[in-house]
């Protein structure tokens, strides 16, 4: 099959201003204090909208998005992971976390400066990691206020009113909590407008990857990574939903005009879980065969807000806003936030990995796939779970599937040249060459 | 291995052929009542419930063999303990199960379940979605809810209702083994304990396979024969057991043989077992989730405080223990998080602690010598 390219390509306009927005995140998230604001830490799955009824001023520290960040700076991360074992704590745990403590022992963090400790933490738990992540954060800076919410209630397709109650009352109490600890009276109508902000940019980042479902493929992976991330950092903030407004703008515009990602696209695989943040390379690599990731249940399920559209193909999930829902007070806000997070792809496979294999089935046929590499990941337990069923269920379903294994946030883990040859292998499976 | 311990092996015995003829038992079992045998994954899982519908629920534990089975089915990150569950279920070990069911603990085990509910067939199959936030008021209410979903989905499957009056004497029935099971585990706290934390272990193993009347009956009997029963066996150092779990009885033989005894445990097939009882409620299903929500909690639920914590340091007091051993499955990662802070608080206690990672099998001659090593040390605190 011939490796020439067949589309025109160009760069992202958007792509400077999405690195912009990332720095500026970590940024004002060290000099918070510097402006008299407050810094919390929590995962990237936190009801991230719901500190922001504090005031303006208050900024987080996602935890994961910051782990792979120090991942990608080999050197620190070794140093981080290193602090880490030394202080007691066992080297197969989540690397993400390792990295996050490490920055903390190590006082040092990964964007300059000393690690800027956070007022209080903001977490939420379905991963056996979540909440213990945190207790350990307070443990190392001397305490901490702490306020987790549990979201583990089952899969969206078994909701039911007390699922959803469960979680709006933990979230009534977390608000009570911030009050309390941070001596600030709590504003309701800065909660509407971040919940708003989250709903139009967790369903616009989907209606962006549903994009890549055009031949050629508008956006490959490795440049998703650097898109989505401002997902996991900010999805509340309106700089984020602004900034999907305008990436999905230019990725219609992409299709319209058969701009691709890569020009000499023939081969359309998916990943799975996160891949090896110290090694992106390996997508250029084997972008030598034609092949592209066109995302993965991952990229696109992680941040993103989906649902089933009347022709049966999957698509955005509807904001509230569009149904023509007006958001009156408080506890309709964190009734419709609750429910909306509920539907998230990523937190369906933690009950049953049949889930996750349906939905990427579903991908491999709507994204006309040909192949897909399997990240066995050994640095997160809360999306590897399940992997080995879903590799048993995509080879049933017909899809070829190449697993490597490999580590998210501990370069030790990752063998790249051994990950480049069975790629290789890979290829010739599928007829492709070089 | 022959046991070290010099006891009288009879008193005992009904116990360990219970765990070792389980599959046998439990065919017996079926045979005799005409009742259903549901498997289950973890100790959240509110077995009153099931007793109450006529179900025999029998804890699904590993063989500590070798296997080769579940590698295409739970990538080898996870704990083995969850891969040796689950080979039990693909070498048809567990044939005379029904159905299955899990309580949500941890993503280790829960993949045991999964699996198994898609590569070995069962007539019933159910996913408990208990709360992990079990330090927050909402977690009984949303768990009320969640076993009326269980009872209703048993009803359905069993084609009858399972009525208060049913539940209310399962839970009589069940509390009255936590009782017994107290009453012995008491007995251990005197200077010569009468049994050994083997034989403890036989009884708490025992009890998650057999049916609960039964194991009551041989508790009253076993109680009544602890009372008169003496031992020339030395106590030696007095040790506390705790970690993941943990029914590795040769391990404990072992150390039992190096002149120490296990006085206490806090482990899912010891202590956190049989703990707490299911105070008494109008509404039935509300008492027992109270119970499996306060019960002393897997770290996996253990958060934002760490109430096992004081609840360790407690039984370490009270049971006078010298020394701990804290052992954890491999890559058992609530476990693993909170080992830090449990090793530092017992070693501030003024206990010292031995660290143990447990596998499918562990190596019993260097455990033994790096046991030896710490049962010197912990002597040598005796002498000066």
């Amino acid at each position: 099959m011939s490796n020439k390219a067949k589309y025109k390509t160009a760069p992202l306009k958007c792509w400077k201003k999405a690195k912009e927005l990332r720095l500026k995140y970590y940024d004002d998230y060290a000099k918070a204090h510097e402006r008299g604001g407050l810094r919390w830490a929590g995962g990237a799955w936190t009801f991230s909208a719901i500190p922001s009824g504090l005031g303006e001023d208050v900024v987080s520290l996602t935890s994961e998005p910051y782990g792979a960040s120090i991942a990608y700076n080999k050197e620190f991360s070794l140093r981080c992971l290193e602090a880490t074992e030394k202080k007691g704590y066992a080297r197969d745990l989540c690397s993400y976390m390792r990295n996050y403590w490490g920055s903390i022992l190590l006082d040092e963090y990964v964007f300059g400066g000393p690690f800027p400790k956070p007022d209080f933490l903001w977490q939420d738990h379905i991963c056996c990691s979540h909440a213990k992540w945190y207790q350990v954060v307070s443990d190392l800076e001397g305490g901490i206020p702490h306020f987790c919410i549990d979201v583990a209630v089952g899969p969206y397709e078994e909701v039911a009113p007390h699922k959803v109650d469960y979680l709006v009352a933990q979230m009534h109490d977390g608000i009570e909590w911030l009050e309390k600890t941070t001596g600030r009276k709590y504003n309701d109508e800065l909660l509407i407008e971040a919940v708003k902000n989250e709903f139009r940019s967790t369903s616009k980042w989907a209606e962006i990857c549903a994009l890549n479902k055009n031949i050629p493929a508008p956006l490959e992976e490795k440049t998703m990574y650097s898109l989505y991330v401002l997902g996991t950092l900010n999805k509340h903030d309106k700089s984020t939903a602004d900034f999907y407004d305008e990436l999905r703008d230019e990725v219609q515009e992409r299709v319209a005009e058969g701009i691709a990602a890569i020009p000499n696209e023939r081969c359309r695989l998916m990943s799975d879980t996160q891949p090896p943040w110290g090694f992106l390379s390996i997508f250029r690599y084997m972008e030598q065969f034609g092949a592209l990731s066109v995302g993965s249940l991952y990229t696109f399920g992680l941040v993103g807000i989906w649902e089933d559209k009347p022709d049966g193909t999957w698509g955005p999930r509807t904001t509230p806003m569009d149904q023509g829902i007006e958001i009156k007070d408080r506890d309709q806000a964190l009734r419709l936030y609750a429910d909306w997070m509920l539907s998230k792809p990523e937190w369906q496979h933690f009950y049953s990995p049949h889930i996750k294999t349906e939905m990427m089935i579903r991908i491999a046929k709507e994204w006309h796939l040909d192949g897909v590499m399997l990240h066995y990941n050994r640095g997160c337990e809360g999306l590897s779970v399940g992997i080995a069923e879903n590799r048993l269920g995509l080879i049933e379903a017909g899809y070829p599937v190449m697993a490597f294994e490999g580590n998210m946030g501990d370069e030790r883990e990752f063998d790249e040249a051994r990950v480049k040859d069975r790629f290789d292998a890979f290829m010739e499976t599928l007829d492709m060459k070089k | 291995m022959a046991s070290q311990v010099g006891l009288d092996q009879e008193t005992f015995e009904t116990f360990r052929n219970w765990r070792i003829k389980r599959a046998e038992y439990a065919k017996q079992w079926k045979e005799r009542t005409g009742g259903k045998i549901i498997g289950y994954f973890c100790t959240y899982v509110p077995e009153e419930l099931l007793y109450a519908a006529g179900i025999l629920p029998v804890r699904i534990l590993g063989s500590h063999e070798v296997q080769d089975v579940t590698e295409p089915h739970i990538f080898a990150m996870f704990c083995p303990f969850c891969r040796d569950c689950l080979a039990q279920g693909l070498k048809g070990r567990f044939d005379y199960l029904d159905g299955i069911t899990i309580a949500q603990s941890c993503l280790h085990i829960r993949q045991s379940y999964t699996s198994w509910e898609k590569h070995v067939p069962v007539d019933f199959s159910y996913y408990l979605p208990m709360p992990h936030h079990v330090q927050s008021k909402h977690a009984v209410p949303f768990l009320i809810k969640e076993l009326e979903l269980f009872k209703a989905k048993l009803e359905q499957w069993l084609g009858r209702k399972i009525e208060d009056k049913a539940i209310e004497e399962a839970v009589e029935i069940y509390n009255r083994n936590r009782q017994l099971m107290w009453r012995v585990f008491e007995l251990r706290q005197g200077e010569s304990p009468p049994l050994t934390g083997e034989e403890a272990m036989e009884v708490v193993l025992s009890s998650q396979m057999v049916d609960k009347r039964e194991h009551n009956a041989a508790l009253e009997k076993l109680l009544g024969r602890l009372a008169e029963r003496t031992t020339d066996r030395p106590t030696g150092t007095r040790l506390m057991i705790l970690g993941s779990e943990d029914d590795d009885i040769e391990f404990i033989r072992m150390v039992e043989s190096c002149g120490a005894t296990f006085v206490i445990d806090d482990h899912c097939t010891g202590t956190r077992y049989f703990w707490n009882n299911v105070e008494p409620n109008s509404n039935q299903l509300a008492g027992i989730a109270e119970r499996y929500v306060k019960r002393v909690p897997c770290p996996s639920k253990d958060w934002p405080e760490r109430t096992r914590v004081p609840h360790v340091l407690e039984l370490a007091r009270k049971y006078d223990v010298q020394g701990a051993i804290v052992m954890q499955q491999k890559f058992c990662d609530p476990h693993e998080i909170d080992t830090p802070a449990l090793t530092k608080a017992l070693n501030d206690a003024g206990i010292k602690t031995l660290f143990l990672e447990f596998d499918v099998t562990v190596p019993i001659g260097q455990f033994k010598v790096r046991v030896e090593a710490f049962l010197e040390m912990l002597q040598e605190d005796d002498l000066f």
